[in-house]
């Protein structure tokens, strides 16, 4: 009986610890666009050097 | 800044593609290293993205650029250092950041999201850039101590992505939040309902024999807590909706359900407590849960397109005022009868009024649907809406810009009512009945058990309201017209939302506009006639003299002519409205209407058309006819639909192409001529006033009445993102001829929803039966309630699924 009590209890906590993950994750707008980052996510940054003042033509094109 | 586009040089023939736009470079040699620009514009932005480091741009897609085609930027973004008008534009400004969100029509590809969202390496000003695809917007996070907003729009635009400023941008638009607290409510339910599933797993695996009264009281506790969440936030909706048309002396769908939801807890609240069971909590998450899916699969919508846009979104934010001071740009709302305006090229017409100087060529495409410039001269009246095509024109307004002729239409009564109180869904007169069937029966129940046990009297009565919860009628209605939405929109077919399909279905009459929605808005039918037809030689002449031109009868004959090939022009001079000329391969061409041709040939109004007479080396030549090509099909489409419904035509033209129109509509009594957008209005509402309900077709501001206050009212477009007044559907031109077909398709929407209000009905009879006589046990309710939900889901998308199959929608 104990044992199911704090079981119980416990896959509640994590539970709602998902839920509420999910609810933050409603708020901060994660779900108003979901067709850009599919798209964002695909395009790899290139790193950009450091040193702003020489051009570095290896990226043009390609 | 930036240099005009000039016209096309035509010296040599390469088929090469610019490296920026892909855009031919017909003979330009415009290259840095071996790319290759079609023009200035477009090296320019190549530079600057080069110069910062951006080149990254073209790697993701193939010539992703847009061609920066604007030209005379400095004047053009002038309005923003008005303060006004930027504090009205900017959403949020503390002392560090601004932010604003931008309309850009030209983001088309991945390669526009990564380079926008790396404008903060054009300019240090830049904090943050955000892209939203669908919707085409760009959120800019900048600080406007080191960059203002016409720095930043001017940049936008001086790298081909020039951001839309309209009259509708300066009116914030509260954001849909309701979706957003659907999933939020659903979230909830869900979690609710999956926990206690989980809970009363043991009761249902005991078969009635019992888990032993400690777990049976530990379970029964932690449901009643985990519920909680479902009645007092997930389904508050539904009762606040019961409450308003309980408040309206009316019933709608979400009454009875309220009713059952709230047996369903109180019972089981009862149940728990006193502990003679183990109460419904899982049947009530359940039901919450499903009805909410329902409503967000009915909620379907298109964000790329509009449905509300009226004038508004067209007009511009300011306009240039002439007075003593000079020339400046002022908010549109300042804009006084009486101001001289100043109109460039491309610029729209925001208020009825007088030519003053200048030579005006102004095209109503947005209004009417016809895509041929009119010329006007000094001192005639120019409404709002058209587009200035060419020079710079100065105007008197002789009207405010909310009282002009065509924006007056949106003081109509057409624009003020609420679109919701004109129909009654199949769904809520049912309930209506429904209600009050399922509380006779439940009364009669409780009043049978009271005389005969009075201990199963409440049980009973609660039981009926349960088990008659319309969870399967609820969620027939959403998921089949969620789903003809689906099938709609895969044949381009756009509506605003799930009631459409209703009303579309009850239509009894079809009204249609003729220019741009009879006929087609670009494709033209373009014919030479003389007695000898062209040679090669005056063709290659004749098409390379109207490439120089942007009219768009010149770009109409040019289009025809395709194949030509491209010749050396001298001498290129147009007059404005009349025509064009230029030597070409040593011959003297001269292009235009009848006048300036000096052809005695009056143009005959009967036959329908225009002419554009051929003058080659002072000889007469001949004449191109240009016709408006009627759509594909239509005669078909037409034929198809008068068999069912009333059929009307409303023009706003003359009746020269009546010859035409008449044996496609069959009867004279359905065509009419010069109507205004009021006339076309009233019409409408004169068809409903004798009892018809109506369907609009229409394409053009100048329909916007009509297309309000018909029952249905579709924008045919021919490119759907581009333009379309508001309306409740919009049409792709290409799918016109399917009409029929849509309406059809509709009316059986309709009946399906019928067939599974039937299948629900049964269910309700069986589960009935047990409540009636007291012995409906949380098992059989925790099986009957799922069952009859899903496989109403499962036979409402079945059946449209096969029906859009057969049609070959799908």
């Amino acid at each position: 009986m104990s044992a199911i009590i704090i079981l119980i209890t416990a896959s509640l906590i994590v539970a709602t610890g998902f839920l509420i993950a999910f609810l933050w994750a409603v708020k901060s707008g994660q779900y108003e666009d979901r067709f850009t980052p599919s798209i964002r996510m695909l395009l790899d940054d290139k790193k950009v050097k450091n040193d702003k003042s020489k051009p570095n033509n290896d990226l043009t094109g390609s | 800044m930036i240099e005009t586009k000039p016209l096309k040089q035509t010296t040599g023939i390469t088929s090469q593609k610019c490296y920026h736009c892909g855009d031919a470079c017909s003979g330009t040699d415009i290259r840095i290293g071996d790319k290759l620009f079609c023009c200035p514009g477009c090296k320019l932005v190549y530079e600057i993205l080069e110069a910062n480091d951006l080149c990254s741009y073209y790697s993701f897609d193939q010539n992703p650029g847009i061609s920066p085609r604007e030209a005379g930027l400095e004047k053009k973004y002038a309005f923003l250092d008005d303060e006004e008008l930027i504090s009205r534009l900017i959403r949020f400004r503390d002392d560090a950041v601004s932010k604003i969100i931008l309309h850009i029509p030209a983001i088309h590809c991945s390669s526009c999201i990564w380079l926008l969202e790396n404008l903060y390496r054009l300019n240090r000003g830049i904090k943050e850039t955000k892209v939203d695809y669908l919707k085409k917007e760009l959120a800019v996070t900048f600080n406007e101590k080191e960059i203002t907003l016409r720095q930043l729009v001017e940049l936008l635009a001086s790298i081909g992505y020039e951001p839309q400023i309209n009259l509708q941008s300066a009116e914030h638009q509260v954001n849909d939040e309701s979706l957003k607290d659907l999933y939020l409510k659903i979230g909830v339910a869900g979690f609710c309902f999956a926990n206690i599933m989980l809970f009363s797993f043991p009761e249902y695996l005991s078969l009635g024999k019992g888990i032993g009264p400690s777990f049976e009281k530990f379970f029964g506790y932690l449901n009643i807590i985990v519920a909680l969440p479902v009645l007092l936030y997930s389904s508050t909706d539904y009762f606040r909706s019961a409450l308003n048309a309980w408040k309206q002396r009316m019933v709608n769908m979400d009454v009875p359900i309220s009713i059952g939801i709230l047996a369903l807890f109180l019972r089981s609240l009862y149940d728990i407590l006193s502990g003679t069971g183990s109460g419904f909590m899982d049947s009530f998450t359940g039901l919450v849960f499903l009805l909410l899916i329902g409503k967000i699969f009915e909620k379907k919508t298109y964000e790329r397109l509009s449905f509300e846009r009226d004038y508004k979104s067209y007009f511009p934010i300011s306009v240039t005022r002439k007075d003593k001071d000079g020339e400046q740009s002022i908010p549109l709302h300042r804009l006084q009868m009486g101001d001289r305006i100043i109109i460039r090229h491309a610029e729209m017409i925001p208020a009825d009024s007088i030519m003053i100087n200048g030579e005006a060529l102004i095209d109503y495409s947005f209004v009417t649907g016809e895509a041929r410039p009119v010329s006007k001269v000094s001192g005639e009246l120019i409404y709002a809406g058209g587009k200035q095509v060419g020079g710079t024109i100065e105007l008197d307004v002789i009207k405010e810009v909310s009282q002009s002729y065509l924006t007056q239409l949106w003081n109509e009564d057409a624009f003020k009512k609420d679109q919701h109180s004109k129909i009654t869904t199949l769904a809520n007169r049912v309930s209506r009945y429904f209600t009050i069937i399922v509380i006779s029966i439940a009364t009669a129940a409780a009043l049978y058990w009271f005389y005969a046990d009075k201990s199963l009297a409440m049980n009973a009565f609660t039981a009926v309201l349960i088990i008659a919860c319309p969870c399967a009628l609820a969620l027939s209605t959403p998921f089949t017209l969620g789903n003809t939405l689906r099938v709609f929109g895969r044949n381009k077919f756009y509506l605003k939302n799930t009631t459409v399909i209703e009303t579309l279905a009850r239509v009894d009459s079809i009204v249609f506009d003729k220019t741009g929605t009879l006929t087609h808005g670009q494709a033209v039918r373009v014919h030479f006639k003389s007695r000898t037809d062209l040679n090669e030689d005056e063709k290659n002449c004749v098409a390379a003299l109207t490439r120089q031109s942007t009219h768009p009868l010149s770009q109409q004959i040019h289009a025809h002519l395709r194949d030509a090939l491209p010749l050396p022009v001298e001498n290129f001079k147009e007059y404005t409205g009349q025509g064009i000329s230029a030597r070409i391969a040593g011959k003297s061409i001269r292009l235009g209407s009848a006048t300036f041709i000096g052809s005695h040939d009056r143009e005959d109004q009967a036959t329908a058309g225009t002419r554009v007479y051929l003058e080659i080396d002072g000889n007469q030549r001949g004449y191109f006819s240009i016709k408006n090509q009627y759509r594909r099909g239509l005669k078909e489409t037409v034929g198809q639909l008068l068999q069912h419904f009333q059929v009307y035509l409303l023009s706003g033209d003359n009746s020269r192409e009546k010859s035409r129109l008449l044996p496609i509509f069959g009867r004279e009594s359905a065509l009419f001529f010069d109507r205004n957008p009021f006339d076309k209005l009233n019409f409408v509402r004169q068809l409903q006033e004798s009892g018809q309900r109506v369907l609009m077709i229409g394409d053009g501001l100048n329909d916007a009445g009509a297309l309000k206050q018909s029952d249905v009212g579709i924008a045919i477009a021919d490119d759907v993102m581009a333009f379309a007044p508001s309306s409740d559907a919009i049409l792709d031109g290409q799918q016109f001829r399917r009409l029929a077909d849509f309406i059809r398709f509709a009316r059986w929407s309709m009946n399906i929803i019928i067939a599974s209000f039937i299948l629900s009905f049964l269910y309700n009879v069986i589960g009935l039966s047990f409540a009636v006589s007291g012995t409906l046990s949380p098992l059989i309710a925790a099986v009957l309630m799922p069952v009859s939900s899903i496989s109403v889901i499962l036979f409402t998308t079945g059946a449209i699924t096969i029906l859009a199959r057969r049609k070959g929608m799908l």
